[in-house]
Parts: structure tokens; sequence; C-alpha cells
């Protein structure tokens, strides 16, 4: 649906060049949520501005629905970006509108006639549960609802591409959940396929299908959430796993462990069935080993779910070996952590 | 000036007819000069902005002509801009002189100022709006009438407040040369005639409008503002 052939963008100041996006290649199938992140100047911002031609690609192709993008001229552009909608971090509201007259304006843009606005309207205001706030001014808003307002307009237009820019990045969490909610439930109702961007890894964690690890102008780790989740393979991508998995606690805790060079400390991975099972109860018989959980948290991704477990243990290095190969066997992921400390 | 006489002019009904029509031609002028200001100014603001580095319709060459042109009415004192319009003025109107003539150089003086005041208040529209205008497939035209002109718009109404305050100085100048209004009746009576207290009271009248413009500009732009 959705494709980026060889896509780079270099933008000249004072003669000299700078490389924002060095070459992307992406595919975006149709009615997935799909998200970029990276941290701020990895390029990922000018990266969704180049999909609705914000931004034009210094070389490489831009397809949406078999139309090459960059090629189009300026009225075919115009139509095209119709059914594109586009959400923003700090809403772009018009200060002079109400929120009904927010949401209209896509629809005048695109020449409808008064009445079809009107009901159109009526109908996202509805969506988007702002019924009671219809005829405030963005002024009087909080920042979820002004995001909804924002939603709203961008759908407007029944486009077949939502992109979202940073759209949560100015909530504070609770507001953020209820438009990750908002986002999900309308790409589930209507099938639109939803690009994102953004420096959390809660937002990919909670709706995204796929996910791309943009660093420095580059996609450096790409696929399933659950697949990035679960098994991160560049530092940059653990960095962001980190954000939701590992609390500070664990930093803390680790920190006041007395140093103790015949203890070690395991990290565990449960993947799927295996949370399942009594696995640390038959290792405990099995090996006979001593164990303290230090700590455990269960994370929900698409669906599965993914358990970490740090636990300590008194134990000779044989001991360790044979633990370790004993949860290997029984499809538990394990690490040992060195020394926290130093890391 | 406690020139027990020249007070006494002030019982005279002649006076004060005199000074009411001198009140509405100065109405008069400032009514049509501010509507020609205003129709001729924005379109220069927005020409200013537009054609601006980085803007929609970026064109360097229209972008500096515009900006000169407007630098050098605006920079002209308008004293002399008037007498220098002179020819201009009667080759418009058929005459030099008289209210409708001074509405000329009135325009011409005011316009390149509220250009600039115009270009001032789009600039400080949110860009974020703008791109999320071009976003949904706006064309310039609808991004001007729908973005930046309604988003403007309180800015903007403080602008020809401040245009119309000065129109009501350029006006009072334009008096020197026949303009006719409150300007002229004052030189007349305070310059010409020595008598203070007509001079006074014209100088209130102005000084009253002053004030009203400025407290109804000022209500207006508060009650369009949304932000």
């Amino acid at each position: 649906m959705i494709k980026l052939e060889k896509v780079k963008k270099v933008y000249q100041s004072n003669k000299q060049n700078v490389v924002a996006l060095k070459e992307i290649n992406l595919e975006i199938k149709p009615s997935e949520i799909y998200g970029i992140i990276g941290y701020s100047g990895a390029g990922k911002s000018t990266l969704i501005r180049l999909i609705n031609m914000l931004e034009r690609p210094t070389e490489g192709q831009i397809w949406i629905d078999q139309k090459l993008m960059n090629q189009l001229n300026d009225r075919d552009l115009r139509f095209a970006r119709q059914e594109i909608g586009m959400i923003f971090q700090h809403f772009n509201l018009l200060w002079s509108r109400t929120v009904r007259g927010n949401i209209a304006f896509p629809l005048e843009i695109a020449g409808l006639p008064k009445e079809e606005i009107d009901q159109r309207v009526n109908e996202l205001i509805q969506l988007v549960g702002l019924t009671e706030r219809a005829d405030a001014y963005p002024s009087e808003l909080s920042g979820g609802q002004k995001q909804r307002v924002g939603i709203a307009r961008a759908l407007a237009n029944r486009p077949k591409v939502l992109l979202s820019d940073e759209a949560t990045s100015a909530l504070d969490p609770k507001t953020t959940d209820s438009i990750l909610e908002l986002l999900q439930e309308i790409n589930k109702k209507m099938g639109i396929t939803v690009i994102l961007i953004t420096h959390e890894m809660h937002v990919i964690q909670k709706i995204c299908h796929r996910v791309a690890v943009i660093d420095d102008g580059e996609i450096v780790e790409e696929g399933s959430v659950f697949e990035v989740f679960t098994h991160p393979k560049k530092s940059i991508t653990k960095e962001f796993v980190k954000q939701v998995t590992e609390t500070k606690m664990v930093d803390e805790t680790l920190r006041y462990l007395p140093h103790d060079s015949s203890s070690y400390i395991l990290k565990c991975g449960f993947v799927g069935e295996t949370a399942n099972k009594p696995i640390i109860s038959q290792w405990v018989k099995t090996v006979n080993v001593d164990v303290n959980i230090l700590e455990g948290n269960i994370q929900y991704v698409q669906d599965a779910s993914y358990g970490t477990l740090l636990i300590q243990i008194n134990a000779s290095k044989d001991k360790l070996d044979e633990s370790i190969a004993f949860l290997q066997q029984n499809g538990v992921e394990v690490e040992v952590v060195e020394d926290v400390r130093y890391q | 000036m406690f020139d027990i006489n020249k007070w006494q002019a002030l019982l005279d009904i002649a006076v004060w007819l005199q000074l009411g029509t001198a009140f509405l031609e100065t109405i008069y002028m400032l009514v049509l000069s501010g509507i020609f200001t205003v129709i001729l100014g924005t379109p220069l603001g927005i020409l200013l902005v537009l054609t601006d580095k980085g803007q929609l319709l970026e064109n360097k060459v229209v972008n500096i002509i515009t900006s000169i042109i407007v630098n050098v009415f605006r920079s002209i004192p308008f004293i002399i801009l008037m007498v220098l319009l002179l020819p201009f003025t009667r080759w418009i109107i058929g005459t030099p002189i008289g209210s409708t003539a001074a509405i000329v150089p009135l325009i011409v003086g005011a316009a390149p100022f509220f250009a600039r005041l115009v270009e001032t208040s789009l600039r400080e529209v949110n860009k974020g709006v703008v791109e999320a205008a071009i976003s949904m497939g706006a064309n310039v035209s609808q991004i001007v009438r729908k973005v930046y002109l309604p988003e403007a718009l309180p800015s903007i109404v403080s602008g020809i407040t401040v245009t119309l305050i000065a129109l009501i100085s350029y006006s009072a100048m334009a008096g020197l040369l026949g303009g006719g209004g409150l300007g002229n009746y004052a030189i007349i009576y305070g310059y010409q005639l020595f008598n203070t207290p007509i001079m006074l009271v014209t100088t209130a009248v102005i000084l009253i409008l002053v004030i009203l413009v400025q407290i109804f500009g000022d209500s207006l732009s508060k009650k369009l503002d949304k932000k």
C-alpha cells in the first residue's frame, strides 16, 4: 500500500549538506498500524512528512496505492493529500474556529456542499466523543480533547492513511492511553492504515503491529512489534524496550544488593506458552538451588504476553551452568546479568 | 488666552456648526481612506509574507520590489508626500484641494504602513496550522482565506485601529493643503486667527475621536480573539 524506495533527504544550509535520511526502504501494508520510533534528530519527523510530500525527497520514490507521490503535479497532489489524514503533536487547530468549525475545515477545502459538511461533522464529533463540546473553541479544551478534534479533522475526508506525528507526546500518560485506544478503535473499525512516529516505546507497545527503529537517518531494525520487543537486536532498540520493560526499581534494587562474587543474577524471559508453566519450581527441585526473586513483570504486546523475572541465585559455577541449561531447555531466555552497577 | 472676547466666540452657534461640519469632513476622510487603506494594504501585506523565503509563493524579485515600494512610501513624511502627490491627486480627483482630494495622499501614506502591520500579524499565525492546511490539500487561496486571515483577524483589527489613529493625525495635516476637517479648522482658528479657545475645543474633539477609535478597536480585537 505504502512503499518508500531508496528515499534520501538532504538539506542544504549555508552551502553545507545535512543528510537527514540516508536510504530508507519501507513497505507498509494496508490496515496496519506501523510505528516508527527514534530519538529526536533521528529523522523520523522528516520521514513522516515525506509521505504526504510536506517534505520533498532528494532521491527515491514514494508510492501510495500505486501512485508515485513525488511525481504528482500540484493539483493531483492536493487531491492525493485529501486522502491522507494527519495529526500533530501540537494539534495545529485553528484558534478562530470552534470544534465544529475545525472539523468542517478539511471538508470545506474538499468543496463539499454545506448540508453534507454538517452531517459529516456531526458523525465525527460523535465518533471522537466530543458531542458536549461541539461549540467550544480550542482554547477552552484540554490537551486530550484538542487531539480528539485533530483526529476527527484528519478523518473527515475518509482517508485511507492516517499519519500521526508524535500525536501523544504533549499529553499526560492517562490521556495518551485514551488517544491511543481511540486510534486503535478507528483502525479496527475503518481499516485505515496508521503510520505513527514517536519516541515512546509505550506507544509502539500499546497499538502498533509493526515497528521500525530509526537512528541517524537510517532504519536500523524492523519487524513485528512482538518480535522486536522480545528479541531486540541493536543496542538502541534495547534501550527503547527498556523504557517499558524495566522500571527504575530494578536498578535501585541491584544497586543496594550486596556485591557478592558467589551469587549470580539471572534475567529470565518467558514468552507466550512458557509463561504458563511452573518452570521455576521445577528448576529449584531439579537443579537444587536456592533462588531469590528480585523483580518480575509481565508485558502485553499485541495480545501476547512476555514476562521477565530477575532472579538471584547463590550457587557454584557448575550449578549456574546447569540452571541455564535447564531453563533454556524449557524455552526460557536466560541472560546472566554481569553486574548492573557497572553497566 | 484669557481674552474674554475670544471665549465668547464659543457661545456663537455658527462656530459650533462650523466645527460640526469640520468633524463630518474628518469622519468622511477617515472612513473612505480607512476603507481603501485596508483594501490596498491587506493584499500588499499578504504578498510580503507569501513571497518571502520558505513561504508558499516564494519569489525573491516580487518580495524585494514590494518591500522597496512599501518602505519608500512609508519613509516619506506625510506632509511632503502630500505635496509630491499633488499632480497625481489632480489627475484622479480633478482637483488637488478639498476633503475628497485629501483622501488620495492619505491612502498612499497609510496603505504601506498598514501593509507592514498586516505582514507582522500574518507572520504570527502558527506555522503548524498552515502545515496542517497544506496536509489537507488546501491551495494557496484557501490557506489565505481560511487560515491566515481568520487566524490573524484580532491582530489585523488592532492594526486597523493603529492605522485609523495615524490617519486622524495625517488628516489633520491634510488641513494645511485645504483638505478641510478638524485639522484645517484648528489651523485657521488657532494659528491664523489666534483663537485659542476654539483651537482647544477642536483639539479636544480630535482627542475624543482618537480615544473612541482606540477603545472600540481594542474591544473588537479582544472579542474576536479566541486564543
